[in-house]
């Protein structure tokens, strides 16, 4: 306790202030630049072999409308001006995606393990996919299909009820989102393992979903899912301080001046919607939206003005890494590949962080 | 006429149509330093409730500087109050001066964030607590008496000019309690600050408090300076045991059996 004559000491006295205060900027920065590393690299490689400069020439006719010479066949400029580009921005924005909602539901959740699946999502989408798999009817608006469609619908559809089926009793609200999330999921889960076993032929699409890939990512479809996950990252934001609240309590939030109850259902439905658009184009990818908060988290403190942002430019890193080195092991699903970087590279900083994470 | 800083009228309210608190009417001028005592069960973390507006009463109303308390944002209530929970529990690792920090959440901007002012605020109410040498270290790693400090910091950070406290000396040793109390007497002083503290132990409540409401089974049993409030009489009919008074600073002692 200070004496009453002490002198208030003023906040650079904290140390090392100047260098936690500059370390978000570091790593904003590095974070671009790995982004444009990942960019240049996934439109840069593939199965086929297109040459640095005729990628180049390509990208700069097609995005500053110059009028370059062209040295390069139309099957060239299809690989990659419709396959690559459209490919890799899908998997940043997918990336994005998923970091953004991890934290967001992280935080809302005021739990290290819960992820942008945590809630059912990633069951309802997955039941969703497998039904679309299952009618005999295909229907094609804007380059969405039927699985797409369902997939975003099952995805927000399950949010929804465990929201209105997790307001029925009196456990505390979050206990309760949370073990409705589960048993929901479980259903779901049985019927996702039954539409499967009925599935035949059609197995293989539907497994192809639940691993997750950026294989039939289009510009159509980009267009479609891009604006609904940056908007809503963008809202995500806005509500940082709401984030920062809950960090010590529902109760202590409301205390602070956050008005728990709004923006429960506000973070609720911006994580679910950001999550629905995700999986309808890329299927369940794991891991990013677990881990990539937690790292950020580590490195910057649990800030969420700082946190979500960060997970945003890293989770786009990631993911773009991740789906060119799937790509380059010969298209093998890009979920394996985000599970086989994102879990050793948990254990390792469960080990560093001095308290690890209580239940 | 200034209005109370905090003022119930004929207030019941509870939970789960069990009422808790019954028709409490009671008021709290501006630089009033009160301890609410009263047996578990009684109904003081209930009145806390009340006057931040996380409970609604069901009868009777509650208002703060006169205005009633259904109207106001969360946001303009934690401008008015700060409150001090017993414990609280973070999911994540946190520095204790991250910590501090969400005391200055009702003051920023949503979107801009925190400003210069608001750092200073932080540096000030950690110097103040006197937890300088805990900057730098995981809130998760302290001892429970710590982090009881580092949420009083938090408190002195918001700079609010009500002040409420739910037994916030429960894990700090009687140093530390002391400490505490002397905190809340120096902002009660320097800044006007309004306390209003939760306590159990009513030797600190009667040294520390020049007014203690005693609460029991939902009512306001007594009200008054502590020699009346804390009367040998009121502690046996309230507490049910049989006190033992050392002197004019140390109210009910209860002897050994």
């Amino acid at each position: 306790m200070a004496s009453r004559g002490q002198v208030v000491a003023p906040a650079s006295s904290f140390p090392s202030a100047g260098l936690i205060r500059r370390r978000p900027i570091v790593l904003g920065l590095a974070g671009l630049a790995a982004l444009a590393v990942a960019l240049a690299a996934g439109v840069g490689f593939g199965s086929v072999a297109v040459a640095p400069g005729e990628t180049l020439g390509i990208l700069t006719s097609r995005v500053l409308g110059l009028d370059v010479t062209r040295t390069w066949s139309a099957a060239t400029e299809a690989i990659v001006w419709d396959l690559r580009l459209p490919r890799v921005l899908t998997a940043m924005v997918v990336g994005v995606g998923l970091a953004v909602a991890g934290a967001t539901f992280q935080g809302l959740l005021r739990n290290p393990l819960a992820d942008p699946y945590v809630l059912g999502t990633a069951s309802g989408a997955a039941l969703g996919a497998a039904i679309a798999v299952l009618i005999p009817v295909r229907i094609v608006f804007l380059e969405f299909g039927l699985l797409h469609g369902f997939a975003f619908l099952g995805a927000l559809g399950s949010v929804v009820a465990v929201y209105r089926l997790s307001r029925i009793g009196g456990m505390a609200p979050l206990t309760s989102l949370l073990l409705t999330g589960y048993a929901l999921g479980s259903l779901m889960a049985a019927g996702l393992a039954m539409a499967m076993h009925l599935s035949g032929a059609a197995l293989r699409q539907i497994f192809t979903y639940l691993l997750g890939s950026f294989d039939a990512a289009s510009w159509g479809r980009l267009a479609g899912a891009a604006p609904l996950v940056l908007v809503g990252v963008l809202l995500v934001m806005s509500r940082a301080r709401a984030l920062n609240g809950l960090l010590l309590g529902e109760e202590t939030a409301a205390h602070l001046g956050v008005d728990v109850r709004r923006e429960r259902v506000t973070l609720l439905a911006l994580g679910s919607l950001i999550t629905a658009a995700a999986v309808a184009v890329s299927g369940l990818i794991g891991f990013v939206g677990l881990v990539v908060p937690h790292v950020v988290r580590l490195l910057v403190g649990p800030n969420a003005r700082l946190v979500v942002p960060l997970s945003a430019l890293f989770g786009a890193g990631l993911m773009t890494f991740a789906d060119l080195a799937a790509r380059m092991l010969g298209e093998i699903p890009v979920g394996v590949v985000t599970a086989v970087i994102g879990a050793p590279f948990f254990l390792v900083l469960l080990r560093r962080s001095r308290t690890g994470y209580e239940l | 006429m200034t209005r109370p800083a905090i003022e119930l009228r004929g207030v019941t309210a509870g939970y789960a149509g069990r009422a808790v608190i019954r028709d409490v009417t009671l008021s709290v001028d501006a630089g009033e330093r009160v301890a609410l005592v009263g047996p578990n069960g009684a109904g003081k973390s209930t009145l806390l409730r009340l006057v931040t507006g996380l409970l609604r009463p069901t009868a009777g109303e509650v208002l703060l500087d006169g205005v009633g308390i259904a109207s106001l944002s969360r946001e303009a209530i934690a401008r008015r109050i700060a409150v001090v929970p017993q414990v609280a529990q973070l999911p994540f690792s946190a520095r204790v001066e991250q910590v501090v920090a969400l005391g200055r959440l009702p003051h920023e901007n949503p979107l801009r964030g925190p400003r210069p002012a608001d750092h200073a605020a932080v540096a000030a109410a950690i110097e103040r607590v006197g937890l300088s040498a805990l900057v730098g270290r995981d809130a998760r790693e302290l001892s429970l008496g710590e982090r009881q400090l580092v949420l009083v910091a938090v408190a002195v950070a918001q700079a609010a000019p009500v002040v409420l406290l739910d037994e916030p000396t429960v894990h700090l040793d009687i140093r530390h309690q002391v400490d505490v109390m002397d905190l809340l007497a120096d902002l009660n002083r320097r800044e006007g600050a309004t306390i209003v503290a939760v306590l159990h132990d009513l030797h600190l409540a009667a040294r520390s408090f020049t007014r203690i409401v005693v609460l029991a089974e939902g009512r306001v049993a007594a009200d008054g300076p502590p020699d009346v409030a804390l009367s040998p009489d009121r502690i046996r009919d309230v507490f049910r045991v049989d006190p033992w008074v050392v002197g004019a600073a140390a109210w009910a002692s209860v002897p050994p059996r």
